[in-house]
């Protein structure tokens, strides 16, 4: 007996041994390969008298740019060019997310709605979007679109408020005096609507009546800071780019630029993956069973009540995780400005800075690197937020 | 251990394996005769230098470099295979070993030349920067251009020149940068940009491309030394004299009157240096690997430098530019073409 308890002992610690050692060869087989590519390259670089490194990162770039949020000319560092290329990324990044989440939003819910035309306009819009080739929709807006706009000396100028020409589009840029006050007006109608959230909550729950909340929020995000404005002598001015001619050459200078490689790209980005999120909201609301609506209508909740405080938040469950992925793709596509000139990361770092130092393998890492940190921050974010909704069981 | 760990090491040791067999490399002239042609970097389209015509047939000078280095090596010019490349990718393909060489009207710098593993041969065009405007801007010196917004194609040395122009000259300007020549032109053309900048010859190859040429105009000023030649890989030393001699053989054939029209003819020269060109004397065929042949193959098939010039480039081609007085003429014509002794 003894004797067979021994040897079954032995066997379970055999099998351990069996699942450990293939798992352990892996893990070496894998480093070794990660040795050998390091390696290879580097012998092949020292062969080829390649130099490397990373001090390029603080030598002067040499070239400009014509788009960036943080001051840089070529005479800051390739460093510097990495950093105006990574928050170019991020911009177009944030606003296509945001504007791609909106319209997929209000684009999913007219794909129910009970209007025949909203509905197949908005299934005209999902398949028209998603069934092109991005890059060729990038095209789209820059070459026929915003190409084909008038020349700077005759220039749209609507509502003498947008200027728009064949460079770019111009808005006045807003200079403030006191600004201070209006953000004090903010963050006064911001403690102010938490105030009204918690005490509308009580309500509920002792009454079962409600506040109008989001209608009130409105109201307090508008009427404080120009109440708080007006206390604070706060100024504002429009400063409208202005024409400036030299010799035969027309340039507006000034206002808050956008540029038509930017446009392009924004446009393209928020259309295409909206319908991709519309598509995610419809399967989410229609994931809810009927007997969720029907139980919310008996117990006296209109349309947009049930939608607001039944539907949404159970949909939400199965419209966030594909959803993240769209968000992903997103700011992975917005390397896809290369085509047409937007200076992103990919094209300020990846392809400038490379051809202009030689240094690929360096420079590819780093930005692979970098999209991979803002995919899993996103991913982060999201994952976070999905289990904060999900379903809590007790 | 059981059947299947065996499977498992075993496809582990396979894989290794087939890793471990990419080590090797033999020379590019022993590649290139192997294969039975040249690959060659070529431009995405810059008339005169390397473009193709509608049938697919590539021409220009930069083409016609491939084809005298073809002729050398294998004895036919037309064993060439182009590959089209921008600027921004041109190094790392050429450093990659896709293809053998890279003839695309590339700036030769200290910092391309050390810096990058690869090997300048020679210069078979002498550039300089120029820019292009509207006539209709008015402007008659660079030195006027303020508030201007510049199309360029990035990732060359163009680029660079650009910034150091402006900045020299307290100048605003915004520089509208594009992965192609063909979509830095376009730009220009629609309007995008008041301005485009590039080597003086690509200024005369392009405006031939725009919508309306004669609307457009180059101004005066040269801002920057573009000495425009084929490049190698610098770990080939062989390969790279071959290339180089095969530039200096053109510009040396011009200089003792040979063409590829009255090369036969002159196989009854008394003139040794001729003779040594053709390989009637001597053995530079051997010391470069190649028959003695090289030199005449390249002549007869390609031409001198003179007729490659005219022929691509010259005063009765649609970029006009005129060969006197430009430093791409013979040094004994006031130039600074000089080929070493061919012997």
């Amino acid at each position: 007996m003894k004797k067979l308890s021994n040897f079954k002992n032995n066997l379970s610690k055999n099998l351990q041994w069996q699942n450990f050692l293939p798992q352990f060869f892996l893990l070496l087989f894998f480093c070794l390969l990660i040795f050998y590519f390091t390696r290879n390259a580097q012998i092949n670089l020292l062969a080829r008298n390649i130099t490397s490194g990373f001090d390029f990162l603080s030598t002067n770039s040499g070239f400009d740019v014509q788009f960036s949020l943080i001051p840089y000319d070529g005479s800051f560092s390739f460093g510097r060019a990495y950093l105006v290329g990574l928050l170019n990324t991020l911009l177009v990044s944030f606003f296509g997310i945001i504007f791609a989440s909106i319209l997929g939003f209000i684009i999913g819910i007219s794909r129910l709605s009970e209007n025949l035309l909203l509905s197949k306009l908005s299934l005209f819009y999902v398949e028209l979007f998603r069934n092109l080739p991005l890059i060729l929709q990038i095209f789209f807006w820059y070459f026929v679109v915003l190409r084909n706009l008038p020349s700077t000396e005759k220039s749209l100028i609507l509502l003498n408020f947008l200027i728009v020409n064949v460079q770019g589009f111009y808005f006045p840029k807003f200079i403030f005096t006191n600004f201070p006050f209006v953000l004090y007006g903010i963050i006064f109608a911001i403690l102010t609507i938490f105030l009204v959230k918690y005490y509308s909550n009580k309500m509920f729950y002792n009454t079962g009546k409600y506040l109008p909340v989001f209608k009130l929020s409105l109201v307090f995000l508008i009427l404080f800071p120009l109440i708080f404005s007006f206390l604070g002598n706060v100024g504002l001015k429009f400063e409208q780019a202005k024409l400036i001619q030299n010799f035969g050459i027309f340039n507006y200078v000034g206002g808050v630029k956008l540029v038509p490689e930017f446009l392009a790209l924004l446009f393209a980005l928020s259309l295409y993956t909206s319908a991709f999120i519309a598509e995610n909201v419809r399967a989410g609301i229609l994931s809810i069973s009927k007997g969720q609506k029907e139980a919310a209508k008996s117990i006296g909740l209109n349309n947009s009540l049930s939608l607001k405080l039944i539907i949404i938040p159970q949909a939400l469950r199965v419209i966030i995780p594909p959803t993240t992925n769209q968000f992903l793709n997103l700011v992975k596509n917005s390397s896809l400005a290369a085509g047409i000139g937007y200076p992103d990361l990919t094209s300020v770092f990846a392809g400038t800075s490379l051809s202009q130092t030689g240094k690929a393998i360096e420079i590819i890492f780093i930005v692979m690197m970098t999209y991979l940190s803002i995919s899993l921050f996103i991913s982060l974010i999201l994952n976070w937020y999905n289990k904060k909704i999900a379903f809590i069981s007790k | 251990m059981s059947k299947n760990m065996f499977k498992f090491f075993g496809s582990l040791a396979l894989f290794a394996f087939v890793l471990s067999g990419t080590a090797v490399k033999a020379g590019t002239k022993e590649d290139v005769t192997k294969k039975g042609s040249v690959s060659c970097g070529v431009s995405q389209g810059v008339p005169g230098f390397s473009n193709a015509d509608a049938s697919g047939k590539w021409s220009g000078i930069d083409v016609d470099m491939c084809r005298a280095v073809a002729a050398a090596v294998l004895g036919d010019a037309n064993k060439v295979k182009y590959q089209p490349l921008s600027a921004k990718d041109r190094f790392e393909v050429l450093k990659s070993g896709q293809i053998d060489m890279l003839s695309r009207n590339t700036t030769w710098t200290l910092s391309r030349d050390a810096g990058l593993g690869l090997e300048f041969v020679g210069t078979n065009f002498y550039d300089g920067q120029g820019f292009i405007v509207r006539k209709a801007a008015k402007v008659n010196t660079a030195k006027k251009l303020n508030n201007v917004k510049v199309c360029v194609e990035t990732g060359t040395t163009t680029e660079l020149n650009l910034r150091d122009y402006f900045k020299a000259n307290k100048l605003k300007y915004e520089a509208v940068s594009f992965t192609k020549a063909d979509e830095a032109v376009a730009a220009y053309d629609a309007g995008r940009c008041d301005v485009y900048t590039t080597d003086k010859s690509g200024l005369a190859a392009q405006r031939t491309k725009m919508k309306n040429p004669g609307e457009h105009t180059v101004l005066p000023e040269t801002i920057s030394k573009e000495p425009l030649g084929p490049v190698v890989r610098g770990n080939d030393q062989n390969w790279k004299d071959i290339a180089a001699w095969s530039l200096y053989v053109m510009i040396e054939a011009e200089e003792l009157g040979v063409s590829s029209k009255n090369i036969d003819s002159m196989k009854s020269t008394d003139n040794p240096n001729i003779k040594r060109l053709l390989g009637l004397e001597g053995d530079t065929g051997k010391s470069l690997g190649l028959s003695n042949t090289w030199a005449y193959n390249i002549i007869k098939q390609v031409g001198n430098y003179g007729e490659v010039y005219e022929k691509n480039v010259g005063a009765n081609t649609p970029l006009g530019l005129a060969r006197n007085g430009s430093p791409n003429q013979l040094w004994s014509k006031g130039g600074i073409l000089y080929a070493p002794p061919v012997r």
